[in-house]
C-alpha cells in the first residue's frame, strides 16, 4: 500500500513535460533555458530529412547552451519580428514513452502538437520530441532534445519562429 | 494600367518606382508566367542530386512538375512528370533510385533514359504502335553551367551561357572555392511565404535591410567576440552593386564575420584557424592573391533571374522560389558545399549556415515577416508605389538599390514582351564600375 502515492516515472517525466510546455507557452523563455544541462543540444532537422545528421546534413535548428541562451534572448527582444507581438501557442504532449538507459539517464518519446495563432491565422506544428533527460537532485534536467517535424513543408507557418 | 507604365525610370530626378500592382495583379502573373517562366532558363538542381546512376528528383519548376535522374548511361535527364498514355504522376516520390519507373495508373513502364520499355496488353494498340513516339517528354531545351542544371521550355531561347552574361563569372568565383567540385548536402530548407516572388528577390539583395531588420543576428553575432566587433555594424556594410546583364544582378561586400573559405573567425573556434589557412594559401596558388582575396575576403549574393539565388555568404546557399499567386510562392533552399573538405570544416561550415540562414536562423523569420508585411501593406492600394531609388545618383553601394532596379528593368522589359537580346541594348547603370572594394 506504499506506493500508491508514489507517481510512475512516466508521471514524472510528463508532469516535466508539461511544465516545459507551460513555459514554452507562457513565454517564459529564460526559465526554459533553464532547464538544459551545460553540454545540451536542441536539434529540429528539416522536414524532407527527418534523420537528418547536423554534422552531416541540412537541418533546422542545431543549438548548443550558448545558441540556445541567444535564442531566448532574440525571442524576447521586440526584434525577432516574426515573432513581435508574440505568437499565442498552446501545446499538447501525449503517447509519452520513457526508458531508463544503462547510464541512469532517461529517453523519452513524446507526440506534440503545437496550435500557433497570429496575425489573423492559425495552424499546427505536429511531430514527435525526442529527449534525454537527465536527474538533477529530485528534479529532471534536458541533455538532449530532437523535435522533429511530421510538416512535409513549412507551408502554414513559413518559418520555426516558436520553439517546437 | 498600361504594362509600359508600372516602372517609372527616371534617371535625370533619380527617380525609380515600382507600381505595388505588379504584385498584387492576377492578369500579371499569368503574364509573368508566359512571358518570364516560359521563355527564361530557369533553374532545375544541381548535378550532385543526382550523383548515382538510376538517381531520380521530382520537382516544381516553372509550375511544371518535372523530374531529373541520372540515366545508367552516366546522363542527366529532366522529363516531364505526366504519363504520355494519360497524364498520371510517374515520379511520385521526392527523390530515389531505380531503373524502372513506372506509372500505377496503367503500369506504362520507362527506364531512367525516358524510353517506354512495358506496355502491358501492347497488341491491343495495332500494328502501328510505336513506343519510341511514346518516351516521357523532356522540356524543349535543358543545359548545364557548372553543374547547375536550367530548363527553357522555349526551343528558340538563347543558349545558357550567353543568357548568363555577367553571372557566368560569379558561379566561377564560386565553383572555383572547391578543389574537387561542390555538392549539396542532404536536407533541404522548404517553407512558404504569403508575399510575391519579386519580394524575395528584392530582399536576397538587400544590403539595406541588413541593420535595422536583422540585428538580433547581428548582437548575437558580436556578442560571440568577432574580430572586428571595434567597428559599427553599419561601417562594416559596405561593398557595391552591380547589374550583370539580363536582369542577373549582384552585391559585393567585404566579409564582415567569417567565411568556411577562407577568412577565419572566432566563431570557427581555435582548430579551424590553421585548415581554414591552408586552403587560403591553395588558392592563391592556384588564383593568385587577387581572385583570392575575393573569393575569401568579399561575399556576394547573386540572383540569376527570374528565380535562383545564391548567396555566398558565411556559407552558400543556393535558393530557387516558385511562384504559387500572385500573394503566394514556395521557397527550397539548399546548402552547396565543397566535396573535398574534411568532415570538421564540413561541421564548421554547417554551423556557419545556421546562425543566420534558414527557417530555424536568426534572421530568416525575420525575412518571411518582412515580406508578408509588405504583401499585406499592398492592399493598401492608394500607396500605389513603391520606391526603389536608392543611390541612383551616386556609384551604387551593396546597401543601394541599383541591383533591384536591374532586376526590375529585366522584368519590364520581358513583361512588354521584350527578349533578353533587346534589353541588352537597354541603358544600364555604369556607375559602379569603376567603384572598387577598397574605397568603400
Amino acid at each position: 500500500m506504499t506506493t500508491t502515492n508514489q507517481p510512475t516515472l512516466r508521471e514524472q517525466v510528463e508532469d516535466f513535460l508539461f511544465r516545459e510546455a507551460a513555459l514554452l507557452d507562457d513565454w517564459r523563455l529564460d526559465d526554459w533555458v533553464d532547464l538544459f544541462t551545460e553540454d545540451a543540444r536542441y536539434i529540429v532537422p528539416t522536414t524532407d530529412l527527418p534523420e537528418g545528421d547536423p554534422k552531416r546534413d541540412l537541418v533546422f535548428i542545431d543549438d548548443d547552451i550558448t545558441r540556445l541562451r541567444a535564442r531566448a534572448v532574440r525571442l524576447n527582444s521586440r526584434h525577432a519580428h516574426r515573432e513581435y507581438p508574440w505568437s499565442r501557442t498552446r501545446r499538447f504532449i501525449s503517447n509519452v514513452r520513457v526508458t531508463e538507459t544503462d547510464n541512469g539517464e532517461l529517453a523519452v518519446n513524446s507526440n506534440v502538437l503545437v496550435y500557433r495563432f497570429r496575425a489573423g491565422e492559425g495552424a499546427p506544428y505536429v511531430g514527435s520530441i525526442e529527449y534525454i533527460l537527465r536527474r538533477d537532485g529530485d528534479d529532471l534536467k534536458i541533455a538532449y532534445r530532437r523535435a522533429v517535424l511530421d510538416l512535409e513543408a513549412l507551408s502554414w507557418h513559413g518559418a520555426v519562429s516558436i520553439i517546437f | 494600367m498600361d504594362i509600359k507604365d508600372l516602372i517609372i525610370d527616371d534617371r535625370e530626378r533619380g527617380v525609380f518606382r515600382v507600381h505595388r500592382s505588379s504584385m498584387t495583379s492576377d492578369d500579371l502573373f499569368q503574364r509573368e508566367r508566359e512571358l518570364i517562366f516560359s521563355r527564361c532558363w530557369i533553374y532545375l538542381g544541381h548535378e550532385s542530386e543526382v550523383e548515382n546512376p538510376g538517381d531520380y528528383r521530382r520537382r516544381t519548376v516553372a509550375g511544371r512538375p518535372l523530374f531529373f535522374a541520372r540515366g545508367r548511361d552516366g546522363q542527366v535527364r529532366v522529363f516531364l512528370n505526366s504519363c504520355p498514355h494519360r497524364g498520371a504522376l510517374i515520379c511520385r516520390r521526392d527523390a530515389g533510385n531505380t531503373e524502372v519507373l513506372q506509372c500505377f495508373y496503367h503500369a506504362w513502364s520507362f527506364n531512367t533514359n525516358g524510353e517506354l520499355i512495358g506496355v502491358p496488353d501492347q497488341e491491343a494498340y495495332g500494328p502501328n504502335f510505336d513506343r519510341d513516339e511514346l518516351g516521357l517528354k523532356q522540356p524543349p531545351r535543358v543545359e548545364s553551367y557548372r553543374g547547375f542544371y536550367f530548363v527553357n521550355f522555349n526551343p528558340y531561347a538563347e543558349d545558357l551561357v550567353t543568357y548568363l552574361a555577367g553571372a557566368r563569372e560569379y558561379l566561377d568565383l564560386i565553383m572555383d572555392q572547391s578543389e574537387e567540385g561542390m555538392r549539396m548536402v542532404a536536407g533541404s530548407n522548404k517553407y512558404t511565404m504569403k508575399a510575391n516572388w519579386k519580394l524575395l528577390v528584392e530582399n536576397s539583395l538587400d544590403g539595406y535591410h541588413l541593420v535595422p531588420t536583422h540585428q538580433t543576428y547581428l548582437d548575437y553575432i558580436s556578442g560571440l567576440g568577432s574580430d572586428d566587433s571595434g567597428q559599427t555594424a553599419a561601417s562594416r556594410i559596405v561593398g557595391k552593386a552591380r547589374a550583370l546583364g539580363n536582369g542577373h544582378c549582384v552585391i559585393e561586400s567585404p566579409v564582415r564575420n567569417g567565411r568556411p573559405i577562407a577568412h577565419w573567425h572566432p566563431l570557427f573556434g581555435e582548430e579551424a584557424r590553421e585548415p581554414i589557412a591552408q586552403v587560403r594559401q591553395r588558392l592563391v596558388d592556384k588564383y593568385g592573391e587577387e581572385r583570392t582575396f575575393r573569393m575569401a575576403d568579399t561575399s556576394r549574393n547573386l540572383i540569376i533571374y527570374p528565380n535562383l539565388v545564391i548567396n555566398d555568404i558565411m556559407a552558400i546557399t543556393v535558393r530557387y522560389f516558385e511562384p504559387l499567386a500572385p500573394d503566394n510562392m514556395e521557397v527550397t533552399a539548399w546548402h552547396l558545399v565543397p566535396r573535398e573538405e574534411s568532415e570538421s570544416m564540413l561541421a564548421t561550415r554547417l554551423d556557419s549556415f545556421l546562425t543566420f540562414l534558414g527557417p530555424g536562423g536568426f534572421a530568416t523569420p525575420d525575412d518571411v515577416e518582412a515580406l508578408e508585411s509588405c504583401q499585406i501593406g499592398f492592399r493598401a492600394t492608394e500607396t500605389e508605389w513603391s520606391d526603389i531609388s536608392r543611390g541612383m545618383l551616386r556609384p551604387a553601394k551593396s546597401t543601394d538599390e541599383l541591383q533591384m532596379r536591374g532586376f526590375w528593368r529585366q522584368w519590364h522589359a520581358n513583361m512588354q514582351g521584350h527578349s533578353h537580346t533587346n534589353v541588352q541594348d537597354a541603358p544600364v547603370e555604369e556607375a559602379e564600375a569603376a567603384l572598387a572594394l577598397a574605397d568603400d
